[in-house]
């Protein structure tokens, strides 16, 4: 049997497949109906919540604080004030991703971390010689992610925190439906949201507060299944599905830099020294392997394809996560790449991936190919490097 | 006044939009003129009553053709469909019917009933998936002209007759049985279950003066599973803001490629000279000119009141006045101050799914004896959503939206009195009867629309307050429709075209009349 998160006995009662997914140990719901779709919907038009208590948390507190987050992650921090939360990756010295999370700052010299696999020892490697304290605490607290466009409104009906002031990659103590709460605004679907961490003593408190007013906000508990499209088309990247952690890895053909991931744009490589940097910056100099990029289908092509079996299109409705290749020519003599995700977005009524492919055919605009199977079959399906994320809403940060 | 055009469009309901659409796509200089304050004719959202929002007319969509989503990027100017996947049956008895999409759970709901239904269920839903399939190449096709058969014409014709070959013998069967059964006596191949038989067979006569056990109902029933969304054919949903917002998407995509767009511009007349549209005069004197007049009205304001008798064909003329419309449906919306109750609903879930008000195939039958030679049902069958339950923008916090689609009301309610009386009247059956299954449903409601089929025709010009341009039966569909020999979206007058509903593939929210109107304005090529 895995671990059970806090919120365990109101989502096991409302998970009508008792469908589970094994996130980190803990038993997380892959969907709460048979079908995902309502709960997607509900996060796009409405809300959902998300149990994301199985999310690894680290305090660091210290005088040196500051100098071990800034030294282990490629993102500077030292910009980041108090109350402000960073995304940011991190690797190890060949610059290559160990992992990646949010680091929100909550006092001079106290940062909080999540993280998607285990971190500890990697932090106390990297704090030998400086004066932290590092804590697991994510047995302590219980996390959800409430996200959507009713979100604000629903998490302002339980708490004291005018919210309206909490801007995007922010993070307040609150309290919230009576217990003290972390509020930070953030989450993985791209769109209004906010997470919301409280003591396990609270939980389920917290989980009765919300879903009793669920219906006034258009609500819905929401799951894996859910959150993988969700984080895709907000073009988000995710562990095991677009990178694998260095931690995992015996190959240096499966390990990806922050460069190839596109997150280039969080890299300061003149400052001083963090984890990675001397190869990130040769990585800069020399050039990546890959970049990645968002792709658009053409599915009419995808059509004709099924067309030749007597068949109607199929869509994929939930989302892939396996390396598909991806090539330069229709024939595919050239591979140039990989598919690591992809979806049918009920949104933006397109069949969307995230791609890693050579950087010169990483351009806006570039018609690629990307294999589909059809019948067993291999297709090339043409498809458009397009600007990411795909799907970016002016609540996000409005 | 005067401004020239390349096109101008009569008409800015959903097909009228999606015909401007493409030719503004074309490069063509187009003007769509609608006569009321708002765009989307019967594809409309209005806040009716203030902070909700009404779905005033249509309320589901499903029929919307993919490739119109996918060509004039829908998506991005706001088309936003969230999936329906379940439908609640009131019964006589206290009892009721909850069907999901998904089929294990209507299996288990379906065999409290009958174990042999539950079972059938996913045979039936094998044999509609298969004919929507089967039909969808069609509802693709410009009708052919049969009597007198361009090339092309006969072209379609090959591909129609190696289409209907390629089906193979079962589908070729069920199709040629649904284009002309009763839906009941369709369903009954099905299913034994009375209340299983109601609900199916609701489809069947939406928009139709027919009752269930009529023949022909089998079809509108077909036409109802036609639909796809996402590539799930027979799949129904709700736009959010209301169907309104399907219009407002087509009509950012026409506006994006240029197109322009007036509305409170209603259009007296089309201006006729030597056999050919040159151009439109608004009610106001304005004219407007251009060599391409398109009509999206229905086939009666197209023919009958847009142009004069003189500029036509006799034989046109009477076949368009032999067109059968017979409104037979009004529509009630309601402001809600808080969810309705059903007696019988155990799973509250439901509420955000359709709910049906059929009860029983003999409960239909009656309802449309009643109607049949005028008035409306007494206790009539009604098709409710209330998008407010999952979909913020309709209602206040708290509060909902309800859209009531009701049958049957017949064009014809004189004995009712006045209009405001037949109104009053109609409404209250609706009311009653729904608070037989709802009883907490009066003392909720803040506010009502109560819309007869005649108020249909006065505010968005349907003809007998006829949904789909035009009732859906064999003799007035494909080539047939409107008339023989002008299903092609031409007209005997050079350069005036037809786009609405009256014309193929027919109504509901399919924007296929107007893309198939635009591809043949364009030559055969969009």
């Amino acid at each position: 049997m895995l671990k059970t998160t806090p919120f365990h006995s109101r989502t096991s009662a409302l998970c009508q497949g008792q469908s589970w997914s094994n996130w980190a140990g803990f038993l997380a719901a892959t969907t709460y109906e048979p079908d995902h779709l309502h709960e997607y919907n509900a996060v796009r038009t409405g809300s959902g919540l998300f149990d994301v208590s199985p999310l690894f948390k680290y305090d660091i507190r210290g005088k040196d604080a500051l100098a071990l987050v800034n030294r282990v992650s490629v993102r500077d921090l030292s910009k980041c004030r108090i109350g402000q939360v960073y995304y940011a990756v991190w690797c190890n010295d060949k610059g290559m991703i160990f992992d990646d999370g949010t680091i929100s700052r909550l006092g001079e010299n106290h940062f909080r971390m999540t993280a998607a696999i285990p971190t500890l020892v990697w932090l106390q490697d990297n704090a030998l010689g400086l004066d932290v304290a590092i804590e697991d605490v994510s047995d302590q607290y219980a996390a959800v992610a409430l996200q959507g466009p009713t979100s604000r409104d629903l998490l302002q009906s339980l708490t004291d925190v005018d919210l309206s002031g909490l801007r995007f990659f922010r993070c307040t103590n609150a309290t919230v439906a009576g217990a003290p709460a972390l509020i930070t605004r953030t989450g993985f679907t791209g769109d209004l949201g906010y997470e919301i961490f409280v003591r396990p003593d609270d939980a389920e408190n917290l989980w009765d507060a919300m879903m009793e007013i669920s219906g006034e906000f258009q609500m819905l508990p929401a799951g894996l299944v859910t959150l993988d499209l969700l984080r895709i088309e907000a073009g988000l990247i995710s562990i095991d599905s677009d990178f694998i952690s260095v931690t995992q890895t015996i190959f240096p053909v499966q390990q990806v830099s922050p460069f190839e991931l596109g997150l280039g744009w969080m890299i300061d490589l003149d400052r001083e020294f963090f984890v990675g940097r001397d190869a990130l910056r040769h990585e800069k100099a020399h050039g990546s392997r890959s970049n990645t990029v968002g792709l658009e289908l053409d599915v009419t092509v995808l059509e004709k394809a099924y067309a030749e079996y007597g068949m109607p299109l199929h869509l994929p409705y939930t989302a892939w996560g396996t390396a598909v290749p991806i090539y330069a020519d229709e024939p595919q003599k050239h591979p140039i790449g990989r598919g690591t995700c992809g979806m049918w977005s009920p949104v933006l009524k397109k069949y969307i991936v995230i791609a890693r492919v050579k950087p010169e055919y990483a351009k806006l605009g570039n018609l690629i190919w990307i294999e589909e199977m059809v019948e067993a079959r291999s297709y090339s399906i043409p498809a458009r490097v397009v600007e990411m994320p795909f799907y970016d809403p002016p609540q996000k940060k409005g | 006044m005067t401004q020239k055009y390349d096109a101008i469009i009569v008409g800015g309901g959903h097909n009228g939009l999606t015909c401007a659409a493409y030719l503004a796509r074309a490069g063509r200089r187009v003007l769509v003129l609608e006569q009321r304050h708002v765009l989307g004719g019967a594809t409309v959202s209005e806040e009716i009553f203030p902070g909700f929002t009404y779905s005033v007319f249509s309320y589901v969509v499903s029929l919307l053709r993919p490739e119109v989503i996918r060509e004039l990027e829908l998506a991005k100017h706001g088309l936003k469909i969230h999936p329906i996947n379940s439908v609640f049956a009131p019964m006589e008895n206290g009892d009721g019917l909850a069907s999901y999409a998904d089929e294990t759970k209507a299996r288990k709901e379906f065999s409290r009933f009958s174990l042999r239904d539950a079972e059938m269920l996913s045979r039936f839903h094998e044999v509609m998936y298969r004919m929507a399939f089967a039909v969808k190449p069609i509802i693709g096709y410009v009708p052919p002209n049969l009597t007198k058969p361009s090339l092309r014409d006969l072209g379609t014709l090959k591909n129609f007759g190696q289409h209907l070959q390629g089906l193979g013998k079962d589908t070729f069967h069920e199709l040629s049985k649904i284009m002309v059964m009763s839906a009941d006596d369709f369903l009954a191949e099905y299913f034994e279950t009375d209340i299983i038989r109601a609900v199916h067979g609701m489809s069947g006569i939406i928009g139709t003066m027919l009752g269930v056990q009529s023949p022909g109902t089998a079809y509108v029933l077909l036409h109802h599973y036609m639909g796809e969304l996402d590539g799930a054919f027979t799949a129904w949903g709700g736009q959010q803001g209301g169907t309104g917002g399907v219009s407002s998407a087509i009509a950012g995509s026409a506006r994006s490629h240029g197109a322009e767009i007036r509305v409170s511009a209603p259009v007296a007349q089309v201006i006729v000279k030597n056999g050919s549209a040159v151009g439109v005069a608004l009610t106001n004197g304005d004219e407007f000119y251009a060599d391409t007049i398109v009509s999206g009205c229905d086939p009666t304001v197209t023919f009958r009141k847009l142009v004069e008798e003189k500029d036509l064909p006799a034989d046109l003329v009477h076949a368009i006045d032999r067109f059968k419309y017979r409104g037979s449906s009004g529509k009630v919306n309601l402001a809600l101050d808080g969810l309705p109750q059903f007696t019988a609903m155990k799973d509250s879930s439901l509420l955000k799914g359709l709910i049906d008000i059929c009860v029983s195939v003999p409960y239909i039958e009656k309802a449309y004896d009643d109607a049949k030679y005028g008035g409306f049902s007494k206790r009539p069958c009604m098709e409710i959503v209330i998008p407010s339950t999952v979909d913020p923008t309709m209602a206040p916090r708290g509060k909902h939206m309800m859209s009531i689609f009701v049958q049957y009301a017949a064009y014809d309610m004189s004995a009712y009195g006045n209009r405001d009386q037949q109104r009053e009247a109609f409404g209250n059956a609706v009311i009653d009867t729904l608070s037989e299954f709802a009883p907490n449903l009066k003392d909720l409601i803040l506010h009502k629309q109560v819309l007869t089929p005649w108020d249909l025709e006065q505010e968005i010009g349907l003809t007998q307050g006829n949904i789909f341009h035009g009732e859906l039966t064999l003799d007035q569909l494909f080539f047939l429709r409107p008339a023989v020999g002008w299903a092609n979206y031409r007209t005997p007058i050079r350069g005036y075209w037809q786009c609405g509903s009256g014309t193929h593939p027919g109504g509901g929210i399919t924007a296929g009349p107007g893309r198939l109107a635009a591809r043949e304005i364009l030559g055969g090529k969009l």
